[in-house]
């Protein structure tokens, strides 16, 4: 009766050579935007200031004289040994660069996440039940604003009248809560404020509309003609439908957050992936991009994973497909 | 047909509800008035679109208000008026599902597809019978026994995708009569199975109904259900109700011309002679506008007889049957053509 | 759903009325309109030459004589703003024409063409659509160094994807429906096809998503020029003038204020018609838009 567990081997199967799939051709990209560089790769790297021999060493290191898929397959035997190469900038090799970063990045996206799914998620849901009042009005325009302010903007405000005017908080650096707690939290409110905010305004815009969507159904009809309360019909019978699209967001909010933390650790001077990937995209350092980039995707492509693997698990419907 | 009691457990009074659109007011239901007693069966029959399923979701207040109005009327339930609850009050509630039941009509959107139907089984039983996680689940299973599921103490934990058309629907059968409802109000419940499968639940719906010494409501406009099944038929047309009477005698005595229309144009087997499909010609009346007379006037079979424009009233024709008309119309037989001497005085 | 109407155009006037029905959707066109015009009128509007350096009069407070005050280089900021809106919407219209365009036949040719054509395109189009933008302009940025040219390349190669996948699921579904056969079967030509049937199927998604999209562009031009790869100092682009003004938010704020509340309300507004339009033209597509 219940093949649940054969078929979803299959599906998950199918969509990790999916997912593979991808994040091969990505790594391509990336691998190769050392290639498209108008001039010579490795003195743009370098610099102009560069002597003969650093060219030649560098080119020499990177394999740059042999041919293209040569080269691709060297990079990318080493990448899956974890080696990513020397950093021009950081005279260390990139996988301690971003090992000291990438941890820091993931504690904020992921506090950020959870933020903006718990205000968002809430947001919507009151604004469904009691639609076209003045909150839901609010709300709705609150979140329009959320999607439509830049964040980097945003977190020069927050700069601006909690750090200088107010005082009440330290304008940039990050601090690991077992450094400190109540410090750690005080320098991380306003980079996971500014960095959920925009997540948050579109998960109370679908929650909305996905909730609006299924107070209509005739299910909810029923549940109402037998007696239950207001609460259990929504939070049990609305609310678990209503959550099928909004998984679905969860993938494009994780692209959301960590384009948003370029900018957030930017403004925010915090020694994160983001704000890493930045300084290399403007010093030319390459490797780092290169590496930069492919970590991103395979961490996107990995969520996208996850929540179509849950999909089966949240909606019966699809476990037989 | 059983003898039933004679005491009436529901009783509408001029029930009035409107729909408040862009384009005017939808008068759906225009002052019905009705009863229904204990361990009866009564039939509410129309065309679609006379208001026959607004008048009954309005019992409950499921009605979506806006842009839907319960303008007028009373609703006598156990000593209290129901509709001068409010929607959610606690005793509303308890009256939902607990004394008065509804049985839908679109089988496949009833049920909560992310919920077992155990789960929606059970959690009525919980609610309104008080019972613990395990006897109500015993008593689930006892409940999809009777309706004829088969397994069911494997099924329990399915999904409502895992069944087909029929069985959903006797899963909302047994769904309504779990916690031992009063009444029960079957809205079209036969209307999206097939004709197999419509038999199948209305012998199921009425074994359940004995059973458990509920009356039944049956909206619908399939004219062969109501005669098997129910005591008494109340017709409905344009938002009132034009005949009324026990089942015998709306079926071999129709009085009101629209009730007669019906009934012919039914097909039959044991016909005589074979003759064409007689259809209702016209359409039914837009409920947008203020309709001055009878409203069946302009599809009537008798109307060149009918010199009085105004608003027919309710008239007792013979004991228990009321027909709206103002001619005083015998159909002795089922052929739906105008004869002269059908009207008398 | 679109109303019948006798003439083509009829349903024209239907889609307006619904649409500005709505106050939002009103007031968002109000904004539109009114940067539209500030754009166009820049060289009259503007009191003074944005590029105009006035060294004795550095980060003034806003006066009688500078609305809005003067940067670091005693450059009117009311001026800068005023051409910033005329660069970031020609900007914004170039890139989102080139994105859509090119994205549009891409996603024709994947359609059309189906089998391996179709797999190689829309793996690519999957792979541009994982990376988070941002990351994706970063890349190109880096490799094409900055400026004009690179914001056009970035941002369009971030954008172009979604029509691409757009236009490839309308011609997959018209490929399946049943007149498509029929026509087939009469010798409808297949640009014919195209044209008659493809094109009004695909007209509303299409344009919600051009509407949406001038918005987006506009908020990841600012967003590149913030970070220093986008329009280049002394072109005054809102972004940058955000970013320069980072170093005298203490002294005279109003340099990075300004330029945000410019960009926060042209991309509401664009949304907001984007939206408007949607709910119009389809409401069925809240949500996957």
């Amino acid at each position: 009766m219940n093949n649940y567990g054969g078929d979803l081997f299959t599906y998950i199967t199918r969509r990790l050579i999916h997912t593979i799939f991808v994040i091969f051709i990505i790594s391509f990209i990336s691998f190769s935007l050392l290639h498209f560089i108008p001039g010579d790769p490795a003195l743009t790297m370098l610099g102009p200031d560069a002597t003969n021999e650093q060219i030649e060493a560098l080119r020499k290191e990177l394999w740059l004289d042999r041919p293209l898929h040569v080269q691709y397959a060297h990079w990318l035997t080493k990448v899956i040994q974890g080696d990513f190469g020397k950093s021009i900038t950081y005279y260390e090799n990139v996988t301690s660069v971003i090992l000291r970063s990438l941890p820091i990045s993931l504690y904020l996206g992921i506090i950020a996440l959870g933020f903006s799914a718990i205000f968002g998620i809430s947001m919507g849901i009151i604004c469904a039940i009691r639609r076209a009042t003045f909150l839901d009005n609010l709300i709705s325009t609150f979140s329009n604003l959320g999607i439509a302010i830049p964040i980097f903007w945003l977190g020069l405000l927050g700069i601006y009248l909690f750090g200088y005017k107010l005082g009440w908080l330290p304008i940039q650096g990050f601090i690991w809560p077992s450094e400190g707690f109540g410090q750690s939290f005080l320098y991380s409110i306003m980079p996971i404020v500014c960095l959920g905010l925009p997540s948050l305004a579109i998960l109370a815009r679908q929650t909305r509309s996905s909730m609006l969507e299924v107070i209509q159904q005739d299910y909810i009809r029923t549940a109402k003609a037998k007696g239950l309360r207001e609460h259990t019909i929504i939070l049990r019978h609305a609310l678990k439908n209503a959550l099928i699209p909004i998984v679905t967001l969860i993938g494009v909010l994780a692209r959301i957050l960590i384009g948003g933390s370029v900018l957030v650790e930017t403004v925010f001077n915090i020694p994160g992936l983001g704000k890493l990937l930045v300084n290399a995209a403007i010093n030319k350092d390459f490797i780092i991009v290169q590496a930069g980039v492919l970590i991103i995707s395979a961490i996107t492509c990995f969520v996208n994973l996850v929540v179509d693997i849950s999909y089966g698990w949240i909606d019966p419907r699809t476990r037989y497909e | 047909m059983d003898r039933c009691s004679l005491k009436p457990i529901l009783e509408v009074k001029n029930l009035k509800v409107h729909f408040n659109t862009i384009n005017g007011v939808v008068r759906a239901v225009d002052g019905i008035s009705y009863y229904i007693n204990e361990q009866e069966i009564v039939g509410l029959v129309g065309e679609s679109g006379c208001g026959k399923s607004v008048s009954q979701l309005s019992i409950l207040q499921l009605i979506q208000v806006p842009p839907g109005e319960i303008v007028d009327g009373e609703i006598f339930f156990e000593g209290m008026d129901l509709l001068k609850l409010k929607p959610y009050s606690d005793e509303m509630r308890s009256i939902r599902g607990g004394k008065i039941s509804m049985i839908f009509q679109d089988v496949m959107t009833s049920l909560n597809p992310l919920l077992t139907i155990g789960q929606q089984l059970i959690e009525m039983l919980e609610l309104h019978l008080r019972l613990n996680r395990e006897k109500a689940k015993k008593r689930a299973i006892e409940l999809l026994e009777l309706v004829g599921i088969p397994d069911a103490k494997i099924r329990i934990d399915d999904y409502p995708h895992q069944f087909s058309g029929g069985m959903r629907q006797r899963v909302m059968i047994a769904m309504a009569l779990s916690c031992n409802p009063k009444l029960v109000i079957a809205d079209e419940p036969t209307t999206a199975v097939d004709v197999t499968t419509q038999a199948q639940l209305l012998e199921i719906m009425k074994d359940m109904v004995t059973r458990f010494k509920s009356s039944l409501v049956i909206v619908t406009h399939n004219l062969g259900i109501v005669a098997r099944y129910t005591h008494r038929i109340y017709v409905m047309y344009a938002g009132k109700i034009v005949e009324s009477g026990t089942s015998d005698e709306i079926f071999y005595l129709p009085r009101h011309p629209y009730t007669i229309a019906l009934l012919g144009s039914v097909p039959r087997l044991d016909e005589s002679h074979p003759r064409r499909l007689s259809p209702i010609w016209g359409l039914p009346p837009n409920l947008m506008d203020e309709i001055p007379g009878c409203a069946f006037r302009h599809r009537c079979l008798y109307a060149a007889q009918c010199e009085n424009k105004s608003l027919p009233e309710l008239k007792e024709v013979s004991p228990g049957h009321y027909v709206r008309c103002h001619l005083d119309i015998i159909k002795k037989d089922h052929e739906p053509f105008f004869r002269q001497q059908d009207i008398r005085s | 759903m679109l109303k019948k109407s006798k003439n083509r155009f009829g349903n024209l006037g239907y889609i307006f009325k619904v649409m500005f029905a709505r106050k939002v959707v009103i007031f968002g066109s109000i904004i539109i309109g009114v940067f539209f015009l500030i754009a166009v009128a820049a060289p009259w509007l503007a009191p003074y030459d944005p590029l105009e350096q006035n060294l004795r009069a550095t980060l003034q407070p806003p006066s009688r004589i500078h609305l809005l005050g003067t940067d670091e280089l005693g450059r009117d900021t009311l001026s800068r703003l005023i051409y910033g809106a005329r660069i970031s919407l020609l900007v914004a219209i170039v890139v989102v024409i080139i994105a859509g365009g090119s994205g549009t036949i891409m996603g024709l040719i994947a359609g059309y063409f189906g089998g391996l054509t179709n797999t190689i395109i829309m793996r690519i189009t999957d792979a541009l659509m994982a990376l988070p933008p941002i990351v994706l302009m970063l890349a190109i940025s880096a490799v094409i160094g900055g400026g004009l040219k690179s914001i056009l390349f970035s941002v369009g190669i971030v954008l172009a994807p979604t029509y691409c996948r757009l236009m490839c699921g309308q011609i997959l579904t018209l490929k399946q429906s049943d007149f498509i056969i029929a026509a087939n079967v009469l010798g409808a030509n297949d640009v014919r096809i195209i044209i008659r049937h493809l094109l009004p199927n695909a007209f509303p998604p299409l344009i919600v998503l051009l509407t949406i999209n001038l918005g987006t562009a506009i908020m990841f031009e600012a967003t590149l020029s913030f970070l220093g790869i986008g329009i280049k100092p002394p072109t005054p682009s809102w972004g940058s003038m955000v970013m320069e003004g980072y170093r005298f938010l203490v002294k005279n704020p109003v340099i990075s204020f300004a330029p945000g509340i410019a960009i926060s309300l042209l991309v509401l507004g664009f949304n907001l018609v984007g939206d408007g339009l949607r709910d119009a033209l389809d409401p069925r597509l809240r949500g996957t838009i």
